[in-house]
C-alpha cells in the first residue's frame, strides 16, 4: 500500500499495463520525454522505450485516427489527449473509426483502444481547457465512456479499461489530479466498467455524480447528516456509458428523491438520461419529489475568473436536498 | 526511371543558382544550426519526378518497361477489362432498380488495378469507395461488392483472410487509420506495407494532410495514392486548391513523390511497386499522383451535365487506359483481337455470374442489427434489442 495522486496512479496503471503486454503502447502529445503536461505518463519512455511510449506531432485527429490503425493490426494503443477541448479535432476519427469500425466489419477487426483525456474545470485554466463534454460521447454509439473519482478507481478503471475489447473515452478530473493521495494497492487491481458505486449509504435521498464533482458531493452528504439531519445516499457513477441504471433504479426506489449532479451542461447531458431512466423506471412510483439537476448551465466555460460561480457545488446540493425533503 | 519533368515546384527565384543549398526532404532532417545563424541561402527542394512508360497512342517506352511476362501483362489486360465489365453491370442494374446508389469507376481502371497489383496478401489495402478494379484483385468476389452497394451490412466486413479495411464513405477519414497500419506493422517488425487511395477532393482534408506527416515522422511503410480525376462531385481541381501539382504535397512534407500517368498501367503498377518494396524494405512512405479522370458520375445519384461540359470528356475517352494498353498488346502480338473480344465476352459473363450469387445469397438480416456494436451488449443496449426484436414479431418480420 502507497498513499498516491490520481495522476501517479493512472502513471502506475500504464507502467503495468505497459510491462505486462507488449501490444499495450501509449501515444500522445508531449507524453515521451516530458510526460505529459500533467506528468501522467513520466518517466514511461524511459522505460518502455520511444516506440511504444510515442511523442506524436501535434495532430489530435492524427492521434486517434492513427490509433485506430494499430488497433485494427492488433495492438492496444492508449491515446492521450492533452485537453479534452481538444477532442473536437478527432471527432471525425473518433465517431467514423474508433466507435464505429468493429460495426462496420460485423466484429471482424475490435477496436480496443483507450482515448485518455483530463477533463473539467476549476484549474484557473485558459479557455477551452475545462471542458465536461463526456455527454458527446455517451450519445455515440460503440463507444464506453469511464469517469474515475479518485486515486484507487482511477488505477482500476484505466486497467479494465485497457484491457476492455472495446473503444473507450477515458475521462480524468484534471481538478483532482493531484488534489489528494489515497490509499492504492501495490498490487493490481480492476473495477468493472459500467457498473456504480453506492459510496455512501442513506434512505433520504439519492445524489448522483461523477469525476471531480465527487467531492463537493461528498461533502455535501457530510454537512447533509451533520447539520441537517438528512440521510443522503451517494453513487458514483464511474461509468456514464453505459449507464448502471441497476443502482440507480434501487437507490431511488429505496429514497424517493433524487438529485444529479456534475458539471456537464445540462440540455442533453448524463443528468437528462439519468432522469429518464429513473422516470421510466418501477421507481417511478415511489418518488415523492421532483428529480433535480444540478449542471452547469447551457453556456461555453466561461473565462477563470468567474468558474467558481459556473459549476454547482456542495451549497447547491444543500439547498436541492432540502427541498427535495421537504416536498409535500 | 524519371522520364520528363514538369515545371519545378516553386519557381526559382535566386539569382545566384550556386548560392542555393539542394536538400531531399526526408531523408535527413537537420538538427538546428548550432550557432542559430539564419541560413540566408534560397532552398531547393527538387523537382517533381513523372512517369508515363505506355503513352495514350499506345507506344511503350521499352527503356521503361517493368520485367512482366505476357502472361502477366495479358492478366493485367483482363483486370482492368473485369473491372469495367463490372461498373457497366452495376449502372445497368442501379438504372433499373435492382442496385443502391454507386460511385462508377469507368476510366480509372489503371489506377485501381496498378495500386493492387504489386500487393501481397500480408499487405494492407485501405480504399476509397470508387476502387473496384482493386478490391477484386484483393480478393473481395464481385458478388459481395454488389452486397454491400446494394445496402446489405454483410457485404461490408472484408472477406476472410483479405487484409483491407472497409471502404470509407467520409471523404479522407481511412487515411489516418491506414497510417496507424502502417506504424504498427512497423513496430512489429513485420516486413509489409498498405497502400491508401483518396481523390484530389480528399486531399483538401486535413485528416490526409495530418497521414502524411504522421508517416513521413514515422516512416511508416505506407504508399498513398492520390487518384488526382479533375473532379469533387461538380467542383473541378482548380477550385479545390492553387497548387495542382498534388505530388508536390508530399515533398513538403518529406515524403518520397512522384506523378504518374494514372491512365498507364505500366507507369501505375512500376511505380506502385517500386513504392511499396521501399516501404517494406524501411524506406518510409511514397506520395503517388494518379492523374486520371472521373469520365462518368460521381455516383448514380449525380448528373455531371449540370456543372461540367461534356467536351471536357471527349480528350478522355483519346486517353483511356484499356485502349491504350490494348493497341499495345495488340501491336507487339500478345494479344489478338479474337482474344480482346474473347475476354471481354468471359469478364462479361463473370460478372453476371456474380450477379447471379448476389441475388441468390443476398439477404437483409433485420435481426441482426444489434450484433456487432460491442463485444456484448451493455443491459441498457440489450433491453432496445429485445424491444426492436418484439417489434419485429408483432411486424411479422422474420
Amino acid at each position: 500500500m502507497a498513499k498516491r495522486t490520481m495522476v501517479e496512479a493512472l502513471n502506475l496503471a500504464l507502467d503495468e499495463a505497459l510491462a505486462a503486454d507488449e501490444q499495450v503502447c501509449l501515444m500522445g502529445q508531449d507524453i515521451g520525454v516530458n510526460g505529459g503536461v500533467f506528468r501522467v505518463t513520466k518517466g514511461l519512455q524511459a522505460k518502455h522505450g520511444a516506440d511504444r511510449v510515442i511523442d506524436s506531432p501535434l495532430a489530435e485527429c492524427g492521434i486517434i485516427g492513427t490509433a485506430v490503425g494499430m488497433a485494427v493490426y492488433g495492438m492496444k494503443p492508449v491515446a492521450e489527449i492533452q485537453f479534452s477541448g481538444f477532442t473536437m479535432q478527432a471527432f471525425d476519427q473518433i465517431e467514423q473509426n474508433m466507435a464505429r469500425l468493429h460495426n462496420r466489419t460485423q466484429g471482424r477487426f475490435p477496436i480496443r483502444m483507450v482515448l485518455r483525456t483530463p477533463y473539467g474545470g476549476g484549474i484557473r485554466a485558459v479557455e477551452h481547457h475545462s471542458e465536461s463534454r463526456e455527454a458527446y460521447w455517451a450519445h455515440t454509439p460503440g463507444l464506453k465512456v469511464v469517469i474515475p473519482s479518485g486515486p484507487r478507481n482511477a488505477r482500476s478503471l484505466l486497467a479494465a479499461a485497457i484491457a476492455d475489447p472495446d473503444p473507450i473515452i477515458f475521462y480524468e478530473p484534471k481538478s483532482v489530479y493531484r488534489a489528494f493521495r489515497e490509499e492504492v494497492p501495490d498490487a493490481p487491481e480492476s473495477l468493472e466498467i459500467g457498473k456504480a458505486q453506492v459510496v455512501h449509504e442513506g434512505a433520504d435521498v439519492t445524489i448522483v455524480s461523477f469525476g471531480a464533482m465527487m467531492r463537493p458531493a461528498m461533502e455535501a452528504v457530510e454537512d447533509l447528516a451533520e447539520v441537517h439531519g438528512i440521510e443522503a445516499e451517494l453513487i458514483d457513477l464511474l461509468t456514464v456509458s453505459p449507464i448502471d441504471t441497476e443502482t440507480l433504479v434501487a437507490s431511488v426506489t429505496k429514497t424517493g428523491r433524487c438529485i444529479i449532479f456534475h458539471e456537464g451542461h445540462q440540455t442533453c447531458g448524463i443528468g437528462a438520461e439519468v432522469a429518464a431512466r429513473l422516470a421510466e423506471s418501477g421507481a417511478f412510483e415511489y418518488l415523492v419529489a421532483p428529480l433535480r439537476r444540478l449542471t452547469a448551465p447551457d453556456l461555453p466555460y466561461p473565462f477563470f475568473q468567474v468558474e467558481q460561480h459556473f459549476l454547482p457545488d456542495a451549497e447547491d446540493i444543500l439547498a436541492a436536498a432540502k427541498e427535495l425533503v421537504e416536498w409535500t | 526511371m524519371s522520364v520528363n519533368y514538369t515545371t519545378p515546384l516553386m519557381p526559382d527565384s535566386s539569382p545566384d543558382k550556386e548560392a542555393s543549398v539542394s536538400r531531399t526532404p526526408g531523408e535527413a532532417t537537420p538538427p538546428p544550426p548550432a550557432s542559430g545563424a539564419f541560413d540566408a541561402r534560397s532552398i531547393d527542394l527538387g523537382r517533381i519526378e513523372c512517369l508515363q512508360i505506355l503513352n495514350e497512342r499506345g507506344e511503350v517506352d521499352e527503356g521503361l518497361r517493368p520485367d512482366m511476362d505476357d502472361d502477366e501483362l495479358r492478366q493485367l489486360h483482363r483486370a482492368m477489362v473485369l473491372s469495367r465489365a463490372f461498373d457497366a453491370r452495376m449502372l445497368a442494374m442501379q438504372r433499373q432498380g435492382q442496385m443502391g446508389t454507386f460511385a462508377p469507376n469507368i476510366g480509372q481502371e489503371a489506377c485501381g488495378v496498378g495500386q493492387a497489383w504489386p500487393l501481397g496478401g500480408k499487405d494492407w489495402f485501405s480504399p476509397s469507395y470508387r476502387s473496384f478494379g482493386a478490391q477484386i484483385i484483393r480478393g473481395w468476389p464481385m458478388d459481395r461488392l454488389m452486397t454491400l452497394w446494394d445496402g446489405y451490412h454483410d457485404g461490408f466486413p472484408p472477406p476472410e483472410g483479405v487484409n483491407d479495411l472497409p471502404f470509407s464513405i467520409v471523404i479522407g477519414s481511412h487515411v489516418l487509420p491506414a497510417v496507424g497500419i502502417g506504424m504498427a506493422m512497423k513496430r512489429a517488425n513485420d516486413p509489409h506495407c498498405v497502400v491508401v487511395n483518396f481523390g484530389d477532393g480528399a486531399f483538401s482534408e486535413g485528416a490526409v494532410i495530418e497521414a502524411i506527416n504522421f508517416a513521413a515522422v514515422e516512416q511508416a511503410p505506407v504508399v498513398f495514392i492520390a487518384e488526382n480525376n479533375g473532379w469533387a462531385i461538380s467542383t473541378p481541381l482548380y477550385k479545390q486548391c492553387k497548387n495542382d501539382v498534388l505530388a508536390s504535397r508530399g515533398i513538403g512534407y518529406g515524403v518520397h513523390s512522384i506523378r504518374v500517368d494514372g491512365n498507364d498501367i505500366l507507369a501505375m503498377t512500376t511505380a506502385t511497386r517500386e513504392a511499396c518494396e521501399r516501404a517494406r524494405n524501411g524506406g518510409g512512405p511514397t506520395l503517388i499522383e494518379a492523374v486520371t479522370f472521373r469520365m462518368s458520375l460521381h455516383t448514380t445519384a449525380d448528373d455531371p451535365t449540370v456543372y461540367r461540359d461534356e467536351a471536357l470528356v471527349d480528350p478522355w475517352k483519346e486517353r483511356c487506359p484499356i485502349r491504350r494498353f490494348e493497341a499495345w498488346l495488340q501491336r507487339t502480338g500478345r494479344l489478338t483481337s479474337g482474344d480482346a473480344d474473347t475476354i471481354r465476352g468471359e469478364c462479361e459473363q463473370e460478372v453476371l455470374d456474380a450477379r447471379e450469387t448476389f441475388r441468390a445469397q443476398a439477404k437483409a438480416k433485420p435481426r441482426e442489427i444489434f450484433d456487432y456494436l460491442y463485444a456484448s451488449n451493455p443491459p441498457e443496449l440489450e433491453a432496445q434489442r429485445m424491444a426492436y426484436l418484439r417489434r419485429l414479431d408483432r411486424k411479422g418480420v422474420s
